[in-house]
């Protein structure tokens, strides 16, 4: 489903490359973990799969379904599928959460050439969404993102997930701000979002959103390149011998 | 050898001056208040419209800005349309004159200022303007009608009042004073349309008076036509005890002045103003705010938000005075603005004269673009660049509005602010 071949990428404006030769394949129905210590690039690469403009791939390519992302904007590749759960969602005073989630959902369904949702579907709809989520839908009345906990803006980066269905989901460290107990709710969220027409790209420094979310490969990235992939049992490893040993077995 | 600087008349002072003098023995009232009207309309002609020169009016070049004068007079087809929030009274001003006035809630009397002009009562109103009160001035000279309002004492008014200015032509000069009578309260809106393309001037001076522990939520919706002027002016008294939410939103006119004059004379008195400004096209507005805090313990908030698209133009002058009495004095002053386009320009100008030395004081202006951390996560969801700016240039504004507590009239505010955007934005 998501095939990343040979990527470099900079930041936009500078001669400051981050990622430098990236490859990753992921298919419908995995989870692949994305691991590496600070710096490696892990949180650019999540932007530029949602189109960050801040980013510049130079050479390369990310192929979505089989057909190159490179040339569309953000919301063009949101609406054909790939979703990015943000590490720090942005705050957006003055729009109501509810409000924002259905032009959200509307403009996607029209973008695929779908009817918008009549009011009643669409809050029945959030109801069900939320509930599983445990959210308070005095919450969703409230300023999208604005004096969130971060228990709170993490559940609704996976709310969000829910009600637009993507093929691919990005999770941005989304294990970082969490407690035990909103870990468990966001990780079965996740869960239960796992499916074999759907793929999971979960980025995370530590071990321990994967015992939630058991991925089926862990790609270790450094210095912008993926320098080992494996299964779950690689994630195991590095949380007990650290980074170091991948990073001198791939130099 | 002297030089007589004598300064050549624009050709809307000469528009003026014709009107004005062809409309003698026409325009309404006793001795005292034609008197009255010669005195001001001389004294705004003594120096002419106001220029850069004057301080007050540095930003806002009146003489140039006011290129020519509709005619005086103005054919009777206005028609009222409905209320911004539907239930509310409307009492209606069309074409300057009152209609006749509706039967109104327990608690609140209007009279029509023209009956009052024919007596002495409003003797003290002209007597007030100063000298570099243009829009006073102009006001005092032509104003035919307007609404004198009384809140009585202990009314709880619930039901919303709307005065609705509506305006097909010519000009429209209108003087409201109220009086929100002790521990009185109720809300209102000042509306003002355009209900045709055709150019119109107005100028509306409201003095507001609260006594004693009154709560007055007063709400000025300006959304005239793309050809209009605006100077409006409100003139507030607050006495001890008292709560003012003052909302002001501009979306509509060519050339827009609106003066908030307030001086806080009793303690324990709370101010909250709220200000949006929605400006596109080829024209300026300008909100200039004169704050006097005269008694200790007194607080005010102020926030504006501006949007500016095309080659607008947008002035804000924010002066807060600090009487040394007025210590504990609370005063917080904002004005925020998101610049849309290369060409549009605001002005902001703070200005703080602090006599007392227990008081917090603080102002902050910015201007920004819209923030691209922003638009990016609104487009991560699907959103479509265009609409996601115009979400988020709604937030912006909104924001002050939504603090209002009255969904209904939240709702209507909102309702202004995303019907300007469509047709703007």
């Amino acid at each position: 489903m998501l095939e990343i071949r040979d990527l470099h990428a900079k930041i936009a404006g500078t001669d400051t490359e981050i990622i430098r030769g990236l490859n990753l394949n992921v298919a419908a129905g995995e989870v692949a973990a994305i691991m590496g210590p600070n710096g490696s690039g892990k949180s650019t690469l999540s932007y530029i799969l949602a189109g960050r403009s801040d980013y510049e791939v130079t050479s390369g390519d990310i192929l979505y379904n089989g057909s190159s992302v490179l040339e569309m904007d953000p919301a063009e590749r949101s609406a054909s599928g790939i979703f990015l759960a943000f590490q720090y969602p942005v705050e957006i005073p003055g729009v109501a959460t509810m409000e924002f989630l259905k032009v959200a959902m509307n403009e996607q369904r029209k973008a695929r050439g779908e009817e918008a949702l009549s009011i009643p579907d669409f809050i029945r709809k959030v109801k069900e969404a939320a509930s599983d989520l445990q959210i308070d839908m005095a919450m969703l009345k409230r300023p999208l993102n604005v004096g969130f906990s971060g228990g709170e803006k993490k559940r609704a980066e996976i709310l969000q997930m829910k009600l637009l269905a993507p093929q691919l989901c990005v999770l941005d460290e989304t294990d970082s701000g969490l407690d035990i107990d909103a870990l468990k709710i966001v990780s079965d969220g996740v869960n239960a979002l796992r499916d074999p027409k759907r793929a999971v790209v979960v980025i995370t420094h530590y071990q321990r959103l994967l015992e939630h979310i058991v991925p089926d490969s862990v790609h270790v990235l450094y210095k912008g390149r993926v320098i080992k992939s494996g299964d779950k049992s690689l994630a195991v490893e590095l949380e007990e011998n650290g980074y170091a040993n991948v990073i001198e077995a791939a130099a | 050898m002297n030089v007589q600087n004598k300064i050549i008349k624009t050709a809307a002072e000469e528009a003026l001056i014709e009107q004005f003098s062809n409309s003698l023995g026409s325009l309404p009232g006793s001795t005292a208040v034609v008197s009255g009207r010669d005195c001001n309309f001389a004294a705004l002609m003594d120096k002419g419209l106001p220029t850069r020169r004057v301080e007050a009016w540095h930003y806002t070049d009146l003489r140039k800005l006011l290129q020519n004068i509709p005619a005086l007079s103005n054919s009777d087809n206005a028609d009222a349309v409905a209320t911004l929030v539907a239930g509310s009274k409307l009492v209606s001003i069309l074409n300057g004159k009152v209609a006749s006035i509706p039967s109104l809630p327990k608690g609140i009397e209007i009279e029509k200022f023209s009956e009052q002009l024919e007596n002495d009562t409003v003797d003290a109103v002209f007597a007030e303007t100063t000298f570099d009160d243009a829009i006073g001035q102009f006001n005092s000279a032509f104003v035919k009608d307007g609404l004198a309002i009384k809140i009585a004492e202990d009314a709880d008014v619930k039901e919303l009042v709307e005065l609705q200015f509506a305006q097909s032509e010519g000009q429209m000069h209108s003087r409201l004073p109220v009086t929100f009578a002790a521990n009185s309260k109720a809300t209102i809106i000042e509306r003002h349309i355009s209900v045709s393309d055709a150019q119109s001037l107005v100028t509306s001076v409201v003095n507001l008076k609260l006594e004693e522990g009154a709560h007055a939520r007063w709400i000025i919706v300006q959304c005239q036509g793309a050809s209009d002027t605006h100077l409006g002016q409100i003139n507030i008294d607050l006495a001890a005890n008292c709560e003012l939410e003052l909302y002001v939103v501009n979306a509509g006119g060519k050339v827009v002045r609106q003066e908030i004059i307030a001086k806080v004379d009793g303690s324990d008195t709370n101010l909250t103003l709220r200000g949006v400004n929605l400006l596109a096209g080829d024209t300026h507005t300008d909100v200039t705010l004169k704050l006097g805090h005269n008694q200790p313990n007194t607080n005010s908030d102020e926030t504006f938000r501006n949007v500016l698209y095309d080659n607008a133009k947008g002035v804000f002058q924010g002066q807060i005075k600090v009487a040394q009495i007025a210590q504990k004095t609370d005063a917080q002053m904002a004005c925020n603005t998101l610049l849309l386009s290369d060409d549009a320009d605001f002005s902001a100008k703070p200005e703080l004269e602090i006599f007392a030395d227990d008081v917090i004081c603080a102002h902050g202006a910015t201007v920004t673009d819209i923030d691209p951390a922003q638009l990016f996560y609104l487009m991560a969801r699907g959103v479509t660049e265009k609409t996601a700016r115009g979400l988020l240039v709604k937030g912006f504004v909104a924001e002050v509005v939504e603090e209002f507590d009255d969904e209904a009239v939240v709702e209507a505010l909102e309702g202004i602010i995303r019907d300007w955007l469509n047709k703007n934005g």
